[in-house]
């Protein structure tokens, strides 16, 4: 198949914020100030699982330059019924008691009270004169605990939901589901060889660099107005004025510059409770949360426990998968074990296959989404397991994977069917690669694979397009920016006009300026917020054509437009020259491009990782690092490059040293970019990309989602390089330097060890 | 963050009336630590003092005959951008290069990295190794107490009410001598020591003349390990000694477990870092002689 030319799409253009944020003017959610501002701070639970008994905050009250507190007790008492979060459904109550507890704190860090004070420091001194009384509870900290029989009850009023029907099992298991393709028990049978592990993997954070903020001002006329941090403005308009019982329209969000999101900034914390402490002073309140409140108060993603039992025949082909997945939510239900259950197998083509998920509460932070949600820990279970059966079988671990590779037509367990995707390519690509082809030398060092899949989302995306005379126009979206998407989106909107990605400005507005837009995530925004982009411009094109039309007197049906020029027999026009004669040919001409696309493309990456082992310290350097991406096609190949250097550097912390240390009470000890070790630009080699573009049938370009793919595989490759270099394997993530030394340590601990199964 | 005074004294005895009239105060260098407690809530102070100002605290001097003389106060990179200190002490060279980032260090003191007397503090061990001692002002007159003695707890000092970290002094580098910090961290930079050692060394004849060894992280405070040193003296400098020596290291390391390593591994750490850090320390002994 012979792919399209373009003339803007596939080129590296400068991204259009580019230099208000290498100069520093581009405004963040802590860079608002407006008149008579006030500073909120937030009190917090020390507790991880505590009654309260009584708050008291007359002291705090009374505190000079003190001018609101409120507690849950200010909000209003609407009942409880099912709200959109962006990227899932929830209980409004579960929203609710995260943004202030009521009745019970349910992990450390979880918020009381809310201070609005003069400035920041008074308010942070009167929150610590608010007076609680708990009675400390036992505290549930991992999945196989509170699945325990004699775990405390996290929620008394928690019933599971069992194969898609409710029960009335109280416990803090929230739901129980089971995909099931085949007969597990015959695909095993078939089996030579059967590999089952057990696995784990850390609560980890997304780590982005500007913590959550809120200002808010409930202004007079009622409104509401709200400036924050958020990959999704229309998610806090409308959770906004679910919580505090206002029609959306009451409500204006408007999205400054974000510094990282990674699914960690859909959840809302702070701006219903700024401005409900806006309602009271009637004054605008800000709050930005420190760096340990984001550690300790917003959703990290889920820590999980997983078993993954895998039989290949001889030749390596698989012919049984089995999974168990447990994975812990933090406070309230909603571990994404639903998403690690789509992906847990996706990259293979399987007849028999059997999957369990668990979405288990725990007193830790509620968890959010985190890139590719579930996906990464349940593909370090997957892809550990096969990269040992390609390892035992003697067989290559790109050409195992190869021989069992999901393909057009494969059905997942979970129930889908592949319309054109890029594994094989991927596969092929890594196997290709001058990193798979140059041999790896010397002690202490090994190579490991894996593979990922993630399936990305579609949503519902608008824009308009407005022409100005001097022949470019003005992009108006509802997309946070997270990742170089206003260019992404631009240059969509310029192919399809036939002019420059500069001749096309962005810019990112409020709530009350565009129609509805769902959140940054879920990998979309390129995919559907640049085809709304795209649709705005077929329609600006509509226009001018007709417009063309009007001034040689003939048909819009005749007129051709191609690069930027439209002709009608011997007659042309650049888009410039039409521009420039809107006024006289009926007025200004808008676009515009309202979309909810299905044609959603998943999309598959491939790490390879070299690594070195100290054999006396633990330690694991990464010696060099590949990553392989199916993008569909590559709208700006720069930033798609950022996305799958960024994932594989993420997917690498996840690997060997970010985790919530927690004590058994269930504090979290390392809330600090100091102890809590992402790794910096000094721990990394320069990561490679190489980009596959299978283009997905179901997107004007082809494009699919770039965002996440690229973090599930890391960990994965980095546990078998680790394994290849020290000769143990890991089952546990991270593997820091005690634990491999721990491994090494064990009896037997230099070899692999093999579960023999006679099924 | 609660309010508080601020005072940046010209002189010592400026600054010991003021420490004098308020036992509470705390003394300001670089900050690196103290503002970071502050903001945390811990350790609250009323009056800051600003020692930056004061000449002694900022005295960086180094004689062949007579050694190092180390304000209290002089921040890290101008330890290592002094060719003469850092030639002759490379180790100090090394250590004032590794705490913290770039920024850090344009800030940091070695005497602040002493008085906030962590147990994983990079700069102690070194110190201890180098037979480093430290000169202490108060209201009552100045006295000189050796590194090893100087701290008593984590973030606890031998300091009394009313007295101040003036300087410290490293002797001056015999022939055959050599030193070396080295510390593990799972990443590379801007992490805290999960261990340390500090080892100096002097050769003479093919046999260690003498060797001093001093461990982080693995104790309430920094610990000397006289014996490890003592051990190797007159042994042959051997790859044999040297394991030796880290092996009464480790024995005597009491670490705990914590987020940053287990005791075992932290105590396995230290007879590895030990026996590194004295590889280092010969070798560059050897290149001075």
């Amino acid at each position: 198949m012979s792919m399209p030319t373009y003339k803007v799409i596939g080129t590296r253009p400068v991204r259009h914020d580019g230099a208000d944020k290498v100069t520093g003017r581009a405004i963040y959610g802590a860079d608002v100030q407006l008149a008579g501002m006030l500073h909120g701070y937030v009190l917090r639970s020390p507790h991880a699982h505590a009654r309260i008994l009584r708050i008291d905050t007359g002291k705090a009250q009374a505190f000079p330059g003190v001018m609101a507190v409120v507690t849950a007790d200010d909000f209003p008492r609407t009942p409880d019924r099912i709200v959109d979060l962006g990227e899932g459904e929830t209980p409004l109550s579960c929203v609710r008691g995260n943004m202030l507890a009521r009745g019970k704190v349910l992990y450390r860090g979880h918020a009381i009270a809310a201070v609005a004070a003069v400035n920041m420091h008074v308010a942070e001194e009167a929150a610590s004169l608010i007076e609680v009384d708990y009675e400390p509870l036992a505290c549930a900290l991992t999945a196989p605990d509170a699945m325990r029989a004699d775990a405390p009850v996290i929620h008394g009023s928690l019933r599971m939901k069992e194969l898609g029907a409710p029960t009335d099992t109280p416990g803090n298991v929230a739901e129980h589901f089971r995909h099931v393709k085949g007969d597990i028990e015959k695909g095993f049978a078939e089996a030579d060889l059967i590999v089952e592990r057990e696995f784990d993997t850390a609560t980890v954070h997304q780590g982005y660099i500007e913590p959550q903020n809120a200002t808010a001002l409930w202004n007079n006329d009622g409104r509401v107005l709200i400036w924050c941090s958020t990959q999704g403005a229309f998610v806090v308009r409308d959770v906004t004025a679910c919580v505090l019982d206002l029609p959306v329209s009451q409500v204006k969000v408007t999205p400054t510059e974000i510094g990282g999101g990674f699914g960690g900034k859909i959840p809302v914390y702070l701006e219903p409770v700024a401005a409900m402490l806006s309602k009271k002073t009637g004054r605008p309140v800000k709050i930005v949360m420190s760096r340990k409140d984001v550690f300790e108060a917003t959703g990290p993603t889920p820590g999980s426990h997983m078993k993954v039992k895998i039989g290949a025949r001889k030749d390596g082909r698989i012919t049984a998968a089995q999974a168990y997945l447990a994975f812990e939510a933090g406070a309230y239900p909603g571990a994404m074990v639903g998403p690690a259950g789509m992906t847990v197998f996706a990259a293979y083509d399987l007849e028999h296959v059997t999957i369990d998920g668990y979405d288990v509460v725990v007193n830790k932070p509620s968890t959010a989404a985190y890139r590719a949600p579930g996906a990464p820990n349940a593909a370090f279970a997957t892809e550990s397991v096969v990269d040992e059966l390609a390892q035992k079988l003697g067989i290559d671990p790109i050409e195992f994977r190869l021989k069992n590779a999901a393909k057009e037509g494969t059905r997942r367990a979970d129930g889908p069917k592949f319309r054109k995707i890029g594994c094989v390519e991927v596969l092929e690509a890594m196997k290709n690669s001058p990193h798979y082809k140059t041999p790896l030398q010397g002690p202490n060092r090994g190579r490991g694979v894996a593979l990922g899949f993630w399936f990305n989302v579609g949503l519902p995306s608008s824009c308009t397009i407005s022409v100005n005379s001097d022949g470019t126009v003005n992009l108006v979206e509802g997309s946070t920016d997270i990742g170089g998407t206003r260019t992404s989106i631009a240059m969509q909107a310029a192919e399809v006009l036939g002019i420059a990605a500069e001749a096309v400005q962005p810019t990112v507005v409020d709530t009350d300026s565009v129609g509805f837009t769902a959140v940054t995530g879920g990998s979309r925004t390129t995919f559907a917020t640049g085809w709304a982009a795209y649709e705005a411009a077929q329609d600006v094109m509509r226009q001018l054509k007709e417009r063309a039309a009007k001034l040689w007197e003939t048909e819009a049906a005749g007129v051709e437009a191609a690069g930027g020029v439209f002709r009608s027999g011997d007659r042309s026009m650049s888009f410039a020259e039409l521009a420039a004669r809107l006024g006289e040919t009926g007025g200004p001409v808008v676009g515009r491009g309202a979309v909810n696309p299905r044609g959603v493309g998943g999309s598959f990456a491939g790490s390879i990782a070299d690594v070195e082992v100290d054999p006396e310290t633990g330690k694991t350097t990464i010696l060099r690092f590949t990553c392989v991406q199916d993008a569909g096609k590559a709208i700006h190949p720069s930033y798609v490059e950022g996305q799958m250097q960024g994932g594989s550097v993420q997917g690498i912390g996840w690997a060997l040293n970010e985790e919530y240390w927690m004590s058994e009470q269930g504090a979290m000890m390392n809330s600090s970019l100091l102890d809590y070790r992402m790794p910096t630009s000094l721990d990394l080699p320069m990561i490679e990309t190489c980009i596959v573009e299978v283009p997905n049938p179901g997107h004007p370009f082809g494009v699919r989602g770039v965002g996440e793919a690229n973090i599930v595989p890391p960990a994965a490759a980095v546990a078998n390089a680790v394994c290849h270099a020290a000769g143990v394997r890991l089952f546990r993530l991270p593997m820091n330097p005690p634990a491999i030394m721990e491994a090494l340590w064990k009896p037997g601990g230099k070899s692999s060890q093999l579960v023999p199964r006679n099924p | 963050m609660k309010w508080f005074d601020y005072a940046a004294p010209k002189t010592l005895s400026e600054a010991l009336a003021l420490l004098a009239a308020h036992p509470g105060a705390r003394m300001l260098a670089g900050g690196t630590d103290l503002l970071v407690q502050m903001r945390a809530g811990r350790k609250p102070a009323d009056l800051i003092i600003d020692i930056k100002n004061i000449a002694e605290l900022n005295e960086l001097r180094y004689e062949r005959a007579s050694g190092l003389t180390l304000g209290a106060a002089v921040a890290c990179y101008r330890i290592y951008g002094d060719a003469a200190v850092s030639r002759a002490y490379p180790s100090l060279h090394q250590v004032a290069s590794l705490i913290g980032g770039t920024q850090i260090q344009g800030r940091a003191s070695i005497g602040g990295n002493l008085c906030n007397a962590a147990p994983s503090a990079d700069s102690i061990p070194l110190l201890i190794a180098l037979g480093a001692t430290c000169r202490i002002a108060g209201a009552g007159g100045e006295r000189v107490a050796r590194v090893e003695e100087f701290c008593t707890a984590p973030g606890k000092n031998i300091l009394a009410a009313g007295e101040l970290l003036v300087s410290m002094h490293v002797p001056a580098p015999r022939p055959g001598s050599g030193a070396s910090y080295l510390r593990f961290i799972p990443r590379n930079e801007m992490d805290i020591a999960v261990a340390g050692a500090g080892v100096a060394v002097e050769l003479e004849n093919g046999k260690f003349r003498s060797a001093r060894i001093a461990l982080s992280s693995v104790a309430p405070t920094p610990l000397f390990v006289r014996e490890a040193g003592d051990w190797l003296t007159g042994k042959p400098v051997n790859g044999e000694s040297i394991a030796g020596a880290a092996e009464i290291a480790k024995a005597a390391a009491k670490p705990i477990t914590d987020m940053r390593g287990t005791k075992e591994y932290r105590r396995h750490l230290c007879s590895v870092l030990t026996r590194r850090a004295l590889e280092t320390a010969v070798r560059r002994a050897q290149e001075v002689q």
